[in-house]
């Protein structure tokens, strides 16, 4: 059984595509970002919003939402541009990203803006958090889901074991983490910085239920993230392979693009390659 | 002589006063927060008995939360639990937090400025024969370069225990530095407490050196100001319990009195409690200070008495200090 319609597939790949769009204006103006892993959970940022989460952009404070933890917080421009498009904020606004007094900090800052659940950007504090988030919620007999968006290379952080023993310890499945599997971080691929394999293995072996997915297959994700949701007496993890630059073939892949930025003739190309069937944007 | 409207231990100097830890304070205290408070939960890093968290545990189990050997996990689930609306106390030795999490607590708590309480057990060199790896003598300053943080540094168990009934209405990320061995009690359950606001504890007639202490090492002041009187040195003895928010205006009025200054701490001599009054004066009025302290060295094993006599952190070290910064600002 399917917990998404073809209707709603659709609606989240537009969304998805005009993220991308604005993800890729937001970074040439700013001079400065992370683009590849942004582009690579379009997808998954589009899917939450639209279809997973229990939110209001209207309220982002609404007590019953549930709350999604970004922890690999380098990958803000497409939290920002998901966010915009679904109505928490001019769409306008993207673009003060990274500049002085802007509430769309380089790295994202709870207290900035309504609705970024937590502050992040040092690798491995977003599932630790979470973990508190969810068993405050349970204390507070809430019935609202964690969910926590982590990066790879992330996996190479003590805490975040620390957090993965705990949780699966604890059996807390009010939280669901989502790996963003792209295999690239700063410096190179991640298993050649340090190797992360096996992983399904190293969660499951933590007390953790894991699943696989496409990253960038709509109807799998959510359909992994609803029996996530129903598996009860211990946490879940989705492994999300994701394609770092997805949707501009040209970068597809290339670790080179984790941080870096597209020029002004570079975001115009990009942009090209996502709007064959949308309105075309450019760069002024 | 002793500020009778603080109602302190009403012998003060009898060799009959009671010693108690501070983390007793902590730990009495924190029970009393969960009778009131609700929203009040505990985390301990496996070491829910020396930190005194046991009874908090025993009361509340469905309140409280062990995190293992695992001090970053524990600033953390603590910043998560804040995020929904508790108020987090999370206790360890304070040479591993915040000596082992200071980034945690740093992006998670400061920079979000959420209400965890971060307990600091095992401050100084009187933790004893565990040794230096156990000693926390860095931790004042750790805290205090935390923009949003609150720094105590409470002198016994009452000024703790109330430290703790206080800080679960402040609202703000907030670090109390704890002590275990057994100390003077002080201060009574009337003495007067508020974060952010020192009392004199003791003042001569004629003040001309302020000593600005905070921890346990206040009733040496104490003693020294005693001491002083009888050779002739009028003093005042400024409880500095809030390190941040410091009380800044006692602080200049102290120190504008008196013309000297000595600060006392079971601290690293560089950025703790005199490094913070150091700060101060030479923006506003710069004295002669002497810094009782530990001076850019770790400790070692021993007894906590031995210690503190070992690094100078006594009464007699004091008197010295005081005499050192009278002459400093009489030349």
């Amino acid at each position: 059984m399917s917990y998404v319609t073809e209707a709603d597939i659709t609606r989240i790949q537009v969304v998805a595509n005009d993220v991308r769009q604005s993800v890729i204006e937001m970074l040439a103006r700013a001079g400065s970002g992370h683009l590849a892993g942004s582009l690579g959970m379009a997808d998954i940022l589009a899917a939450l919003y639209c279809h997973v989460l229990r939110h209001n952009p209207d309220d982002p404070e609404w007590e019953e939402r549930d709350r999604l933890v970004l922890s690999n917080g380098h990958i803000a421009p497409v939290r920002y541009a998901t966010m915009a498009h679904l109505g928490y904020f001019p769409v306008e606004e993207l673009f003060t990203l990274r500049q002085l007094g802007s509430r769309l900090q380089g790295h994202p800052e709870r207290n900035a803006l309504p609705g970024l659940e937590t502050t992040s950007g040092p690798l491995g504090d977003g599932l630790t958090q979470a973990i508190g988030m969810a068993l405050g919620l349970s204390m507070n007999e809430s019935d609202a889901h964690v969910y926590t968006l982590m990066s790879d290379g992330e996996q190479q952080c003590g805490v975040t074991w620390e957090a993965v023993m705990f949780a699966g310890a604890h059996k807390i499945d009010n939280l669901t983490g989502i790996i963003a599997r792209n295999n690239i971080q700063i410096s190179g691929s991640t298993e050649e910085v340090l190797a992360l394999e096996p992983l399904v293995e190293k969660y499951e072996s933590f007390n953790w239920n894991v699943i696989e997915v496409d990253g960038h297959n709509i109807e799998m994700f959510i359909d992994a993230i609803e029996q996530a949701k129903h598996t009860t007496g211990k946490p879940t993890v989705l492994i999300a392979h994701t394609v770092p630059g997805k949707g501009v073939p040209e970068i597809e892949g290339d670790y080179r693009w984790h941080g870096k930025v597209p020029t002004k003739e570079e975001a115009n190309r990009f942009l090209a390659a996502l709007t064959q069937d949308r309105k075309l944007a450019s760069v002024s | 002589m002793v500020n009778n409207e603080l109602k302190l231990h009403a012998d003060l100097f009898a060799n009959t006063i009671p010693q108690v830890p501070l983390r007793d304070g902590f730990g009495d205290a924190v029970v009393e927060a969960g009778q009131s408070n609700e929203d009040v939960v505990v985390l301990s890093a496996d070491v829910s008995d020396s930190v005194r968290v046991a009874g908090f545990k025993k009361q509340f189990p469905e309140r409280y939360v062990e995190v293992g050997v695992a001090e970053q996990n524990m600033a953390g689930i603590a910043a998560g639990l804040a995020n929904v609306g508790k108020v987090p106390f999370m206790a360890a030795y304070a040479a591993f937090s915040p000596g082992r999490n200071w980034e945690q607590i740093r992006t998670t708590i400061a920079l979000s400025d959420l209400p965890v309480k971060i307990i600091g057990s095992h401050g100084g060199v009187s933790v004893g024969p565990d040794g230096a790896t156990h000693q926390a003598i860095e931790d004042i300053t750790l805290m205090r370069v935390l923009p949003n943080m609150q720094v105590i540094v409470p002198c016994d168990y009452e000024e703790a225990r109330k430290a703790v009934l206080a800080s679960v209405w402040n609202n703000k990320p907030t670090y109390i530095r704890l002590s275990r061995h057994k100390t003077p009690a002080i201060t009574t359950a009337e003495t007067p407490f508020e974060i952010g606001r020192a009392e004199y504890f003791w003042r001569s007639e004629q003040p001309r050196v302020a000593l600005i202490a905070a921890g346990p090492l206040v009733y040496n002041a104490l003693e020294a100001a005693k001491q002083l009187e009888g050779d002739g040195i009028g003093t005042s003895v400024l409880n500095l319990h809030s390190v941040k928010p410091m009380d800044i205006v006692r602080v200049k009025e102290a120190v504008r009195d008196a013309g000297a200054v000595v600060s006392i701490e079971e601290h690293q001599i560089l950025g703790g409690v005199g490094g913070t009054v150091a700060e101060v004066l030479t923006q506003n009025q710069p004295v002669p200070q002497e810094m009782v302290a530990l001076h850019d060295h770790f400790g070692q094993s021993g007894t906590a008495e031995e210690l503190l006599q070992y690094y100078h952190l006594t009464t007699e070290a004091i008197v010295e200090a005081a005499k050192r910064a009278r002459s400093r600002a009489d030349s």
